[in-house]
């Protein structure tokens, strides 16, 4: 893929060549990476740098509509009717004035340029597509050579192009996929760890670097890495996860140790929602475990806080020891405070009419995930553990 | 022509019909009065005088000498002329012809056959002067007046220049020498009229020597009145840089009235002479002298007039002095006043300077009852405005200088050539001495200097707006080393098969050409309006087939088969709004940059009213369908202009359904579009191999069954030549990639079948196949949940029990909530799955993008 680019972009500022591609592949495929390492070798080739490329950068973040895109290309391409970082004129004025730009130079004499637009799905929403038409046209025709590069993650980005637009286009993908298996998966995770050579303390750097050795060869590293392979192989959350176990290092704790490495995946792999539930209240965990009841004998039908009362006052008056009988205000209160944590999400807006104790709700945890948290709740009384394993208990 | 709109003006016969004729119930004239109601003017214009007519633009009124004048029996006044045509009237292509540079002042004598020679007499403005010029001379530099002059050197019949034959240069010679001589014949019996407010005048100024208020009023009155001349000469200006000019010498022989703002011609008069000495360009200054020398000659020449202009000069100097605030009035002879002038020079001059540069910048914010003590803070404001400019525009100071000398000079010299402006004279000397005096003294000449570049830069900005340059050229800089030419066979095929390489002829749509060619042809020779309707699905040729008749239809015109005509050409895509359409339009017809509405209605007039010199005017409109809007107004203008009388429009609009007129327009849009209708239809496997084997005449680098493969793909799906092309060009590559192992020059049927592959496979299947594992399983998961509920969608929640079921089956560590999540909304991410947004959390409802079956047979091969 990348010397299929590098060529692409050669033959535009050696040839005059217009032309345009689209780079798809998942985030965290290597994309920007790509095209910044092809920017780097053209920079690089002697033939090239003379005739200066210049490359406006869109992003469909920023730019969000085309008349700031057209705006940031002409900043960007310096054209003469920028005063000190600013582009006056109206829209219409914009346009016209950069195509008539564009449509000045010829394949021989002027400088071609290269558009690189980030994000290109969201390119695709702005009206009319009209950038996107004018790029292209651009490319297909004998104006400035222009090159334009779309960079996305979208598999079906070509079914959004409007007809014309996609007539226009070249229909040249490239497809970056994370094609790599698990060794080369490891040799990544030793590169990225390994010290480099030019590190200035050496004899730090050799140790260092055996214990990257050493640490790639051990077992539970090994299960670790297995793991997060087979979750993702986005290589951003490898770097995430080895910044959580760098970050342990200091001068007393000098090398990277395989426990370190498992306590960062355990911290990465955390169950946001689970880890909630580990600070709430008994009562708010009743009130959970009374919902849980609730989706099972009702088959995840939405329930409101009466139910959930009346639930829980079935539980209190059968089989509670341990448990005081709450007023229902008190109760009321815990509810709500559930709802601003978003385990309980209501179905519709909150309105005046509805009595708050009849708002249908809907409890967004899984029930694997409540009986989980449980088991690490510290000081959970036993006749709640019971009456959470089944709600059948107590008759 | 704003002057006109003002001051209304009426039209009528000078002198007794010459002849008449009984049959045709016409009657000659020899003469036509022009009057002007507000400023009470009488013009006489004459036959073989030279005339200016109203014309499309405002700006550049056509040139013309008048024939002849005759009333027809409806008692319309008609006028005859010989047409000259300026320079913007030559097509761009005809300009290399001249081989020279062309001053704005230069017109050709036109002699192209089929302009209406006939106009009607009301849409003359003024008379003019056309002097004939030998080829090798040069234009004189020391003018009349550059309005008002123009010069012919050559004629002009459509294809060629040519020299004037010398009958008709001596024609126009005796044209001109004989204005001169009726000019100053018909002063002599025309003054009754004119004399009197001359008098009155002048009697009006004597009053006000002791009422200077009275007088400022007067000025002011006549700031307003040359207020929208300004304005439009501003404007001129901008178009043709070169003919700056002051309002001044314009006005006078507008006004043909005799006083004028004094204040505003001293500060013009100095500004001259600063210019001289500051510059001080050698060849400037004796001109300078010599004008002096001439001034004090007439004044000598012209002693009955001296009494006159004595009291003239004395109550203008008093309005000065009132200016300044001096309460003293000095009554002397113009001799002696000169030394009086010499002690307060500078300081009167450096006002006076101010004082015109007021009146200039704010013409209309000054309101006529303006005191001296209110122009002096705001002289002052401007000063200071003016000097905050100076650094901004150095550069454009010399330019503006010259050319402010230049207009001075003009006008000195008409108010020394013309007789009629003698009463003037005395004043324009008097001034003249006194800003000489100016520069006696080093002091106040370093002072004024500083001014100078003050002021006339100060012009500058008027033009275009600072703030933005408005006629910044778009350009993208030039690329330091030339363009690789093609080193091999495959690069030159590629080159070749690139879809802007224009190719010689367009294959495989000459029935299409030849319609739309007649359609056009037709329409041209017999002058009139109409519409036609081209669609076709993308990259069937329409444009490249309307272009290529264009392009034939003006070899032809030049080649003079056809009447000439003017193309015009906007796209949908590349507007921001529809009505955008008109303001595109007007700019290439007139070259007028205004907003939308005024657009519209500027067009509206021009393709309504019939006009002198029109052109048939062809107008592509690329993706119609864009231009809709709610009212559909913009359609309904551009197809209904073709259906009036004179609009000589003809509209050839592209789109790409063939039903639109029925689909989205209105019906009274849609009949007027009428029922001239064309499609393209999709390129056959067949048409698209000829296209590509004769984009590729004479190179050998593809296989016949290669091109034939490609065709027959493209043709199957879309019949699309731009693909077509593409593919061809990506399998070039794609050989020319594989030869560095295998020496190999033609484009073979492995290389073409790689390159569709490449551009037709669907990427989903790839992208299932190289997600992770847990990615794979959740897929998986969702097949399973399909099939047990039946029903194409389900929650997180649910695809999670399943996951984790499948994990148990796989003997793997199941995954938490939250990494189930990321899973989600990564595939979400690449479209494989659709996702609800995803604050529902477990609720979330996912849906698959792709077929099961794609799923499974993605799934499968592990």
């Amino acid at each position: 893929q990348h010397s299929h680019l590098l060529e692409l972009l050669k033959r535009t500022t050696v040839h005059g060549e217009s032309n345009s591609a689209l780079i798809i592949g998942p985030r965290g495929s290597g994309k920007t990476a790509v095209l910044n390492k092809v920017l780097k070798d053209l920079r690089e080739m002697s033939q090239v740098k003379e005739n200066l490329l210049e490359n406006p950068f869109l992003s469909g973040l920023l730019q969000t509509n085309d008349k700031v895109a057209l705006k940031e290309i002409t900043r960007q391409l310096q054209l003469e009717n920028v005063v000190g970082d600013k582009v006056f004129g109206s829209f219409a004025e914009n346009l016209a004035f950069l195509l008539e730009a564009l449509r000045r130079g010829n394949r021989t004499s002027s400088c071609p340029i290269l558009f690189v637009l980030d994000e290109f799905d969201l390119f695709v929403h702005h009206k009319n597509q009209t950038l996107l038409y004018n790029l292209f046209d651009i490319s297909q025709s004998a104006q400035t050579p222009v090159t334009v590069i779309g960079l996305t993650c979208r598999q079906d980005i070509l079914e959004l192009l409007e007809k014309r637009v996609k007539s226009r286009f070249s229909h040249r993908q490239i497809y970056l996929m994370n094609s790599f298996d698990f060794k080369e998966y490891i040799k990544i995770f030793k590169k990225q760890l390994s010290l480099p050579a030019e590190f200035p303390n050496e004899s730090f750097a050799q140790k260092w670097n055996n214990n990257v050795q050493q640490l790639s060869e051990d077992k539970t590293v090994q299960d670790v890495l297995q793991k997060l392979f087979h979750h993702t192989k986005d290589l951003r959350s490898l770097h995430w996860l080895l910044m959580l176990a760098v970050s342990t290092v200091t001068v007393h704790h000098p090398l990277l140790t395989a426990a370190d490495l498992q306590e960062a995946s355990r911290q990465h792999s955390t169950d946001s929602k689970a880890n909630i539930v580990h600070g709430l209240s008994v009562l708010e965990i009743c009130l959970i475990i009374a919902m849980k009841h609730l989706n099972e004998v009702y088959d995840g039908e939405p329930f409101n806080f009466q139910m959930v009362y009346n639930e829980f006052q079935k539980f209190i008056q059968r089989k509670a020891h341990s448990m005081y009988n709450f007023e229902k205000p008190v109760v009321m209160k815990a509810f709500e405070h559930l709802l601003q944590l978003e385990l309980v999400q209501p179905l519709e807006r909150p309105s005046v009419r509805a009595q708050r104790e009849y708002l249908l709700m809907k409890l967004l945890l899984d029930s694997s995930q409540i009986m989980e948290a449980l088991q690490v709740y510290p000081n959970c009384p036993t006749d709640v553990k019971q009456w959470a394993a089944s709600s059948l208990s107590w008759l | 022509m704003n002057t006109r709109q003002q001051s209304k003006l009426t039209y009528s016969w000078y002198g007794k019909p010459l002849s008449s004729d009984r049959k045709l119930r016409t009657s000659q004239y020899k003469g036509i009065l022009i009057t002007s109601e507000n400023t009470k003017t009488e013009t006489c214009i004459q036959l073989g005088d030279f005339i200016l007519v109203e014309g499309v633009n405002a700006d550049q009124p056509y040139v013309a000498q008048l024939m002849d004048l005759y009333e027809d029996g409806a008692q319309h006044k008609h006028a005859v002329v010989q047409w000259f045509c300026r320079l913007e009237e030559i097509p761009q292509n005809k300009r290399k012809l001249l081989k020279r540079e062309i001053s704005a002042q230069e017109v050709f004598f036109d002699q192209v056959l089929g302009y209406d020679t006939d106009i009607a007499a009301e849409t003359i403005i003024k008379s003019i002067m056309v002097l004939p010029l030998h080829l090798g001379e040069e234009l004189p530099i020391i003018t009349l007046n550059k309005e008002q002059t123009f010069y012919v050197k050559q004629s002009w019949d459509g294809k060629c220049f040519k020299v004037l034959s010398p009958d008709t240069f001596s024609k126009l010679k005796e044209a001109n020498k004989k204005r001169g001589v009726i000019t100053s014949s018909s002063k002599a019996f025309i003054p009754s009229d004119i004399l009197t407010p001359v008098k009155k005048e002048t009697e009006s100024v004597l009053r006000s020597a002791t009422k200077p208020k009275n007088v400022d009023m007067e000025v002011e009155s006549k700031h307003s009145a040359s207020k929208s001349s300004l304005a439009k000469e501003r404007h001129s200006q901008r178009v043709a840089k070169t003919d700056i000019k002051t309002p001044t010498a314009r006005k006078k022989l507008e006004l043909n009235s005799p006083t004028r703002s004094k204040g505003r011609l001293l500060g013009c008069e100095v500004l001259g002479l600063l210019d001289d000495d500051c510059d001080a360009i050698a060849p400037i200054k004796p001109s300078a002298t010599k004008r002096k020398v001439k001034f004090t000659s007439d004044i000598l020449g012209s002693p009955p007039k001296i009494p006159c202009s004595n009291d003239k000069s004395k109550s203008t100097s008093e309005t000065a002095e009132h200016h300044q605030r001096f309460s003293d009035t000095i009554r002397l002879s113009p001799y002696t006043k000169v030394k009086e002038f010499s002690e307060k020079d500078k300081n009167l001059h450096e006002k006076d300077d101010i004082l015109f540069s007021v009146g200039y910048q704010k013409p209309s914010s000054q309101s006529p009852v303006l005191t001296p003590r209110s122009r002096r803070t705001c002289a002052q404001k401007t000063s200071a405005l003016i000097a905050e400019q100076i650094s901004l525009l150095k550069s454009h100071g010399k330019l503006a200088a010259e050319e402010d000398f230049l207009s001075s000079s003009d006008s000195s010299y008409s108010s020394s050539g013309e007789e009629e402006e003698d009463d003037d004279m005395p004043c324009t000397p008097e001034k003249k001495t006194k800003s000489s005096r100016i520069f006696s003294t080093p002091k106040s000449s370093r002072k004024s200097a500083v001014h100078t570049p003050a002021k006339t830069l100060k012009k500058t900005p008027l033009q275009g707006t600072p703030r933005r340059p408005r006629n910044a050229t778009p350009e993208i800089p030039k690329r330091i080393q030339a363009a690789q030419e093609p080193a091999s066979v495959l690069e030159e095929a590629r080159l070749r098969l690139h879809v802007s390489a224009i190719p010689e002829s367009l294959p495989c749509r000459e029935e299409e050409f030849q319609d739309i060619y007649n359609f056009v042809e037709s329409k041209l020779i017999d002058g009139t309006g109409g519409c036609m309707y081209i669609s076709g699905v993308p990259g069937t040729g329409k444009t490249a087939t309307v272009h290529e008749v264009i392009r034939c239809l003006q070899q032809a015109a030049e080649n003079d088969e056809l009447p000439p005509f003017q193309f015009v050409e906007i796209n949908g895509m590349k507007l921001t709004d529809p009505h955008q359409a008109y303001v595109q339009i007007l700019d290439f017809l007139t070259g007028q940059k205004v907003t939308a509405a005024h657009a519209a209605v500027l067009l509206a007039k021009l393709f309504s009213t019939p006009g002198p010199k029109r052109k048939t005017t062809v107008l592509v409109v690329d993706e119609l369908d864009l231009l809709w809007t709610r009212k559909q107004n913009v359609m309904y203008n551009l197809f209904d202009w073709p259906t009036q009388k004179h609009s000589k429009l003809i509209i050839l609009a592209i789109a790409n359904t063939m039903d639109l007129p029925e689909r989205i327009m209105m019906n009274r849009v849609a009949s007027r579009l009428g029922l001239t209708r064309m499609s393209f239809q999709p390129y056959t496997y067949k048409q698209l191999q000829q296209i590509v084997s004769s984009r590729l005449k004479g190179v050998k680098a593809f296989e016949e069954d290669a091109v034939q493969l490609v065709s027959r793909k493209v043709a199957a799906l879309s019949g699309d030549a731009r693909r077509c092309l593409d593919i061809c060009r990506r399998a070039t590559e794609i050989c020319e990639f594989s030869k560095q192992k295998r020496t190999l020059e033609v484009v073979r049927m492995a290389h073409v079948t790689e390159a569709i592959d490449e551009m037709f496979s669907s990427p989903y299947v790839n992208a299932i196949r190289n997600a992770s594992l847990h990615e794979q399983i959740f897929l998986k998961a969702i097949l399973a949940e399909f099939r047990r509920a039946g029903v194409e969608e389900a929650t997180v929640q649910q695809i999670y029990h399943h996951h984790v079921a499948l994990c148990r089956m796989e003997g793997l560590q199941s995954p938490t909530v939250s990494e189930i999540m990321a899973i989600c909304s990564r595939l979400g991410a690449c479209r494989l799955l659709l996702v609800e947004a995803s604050n529902k959390y477990l609720h979330m409802r996912v849906r698959l993008n792709l077929g099961q079956d794609d799923v499974m047979y993605a799934l499968r091969e592990e």
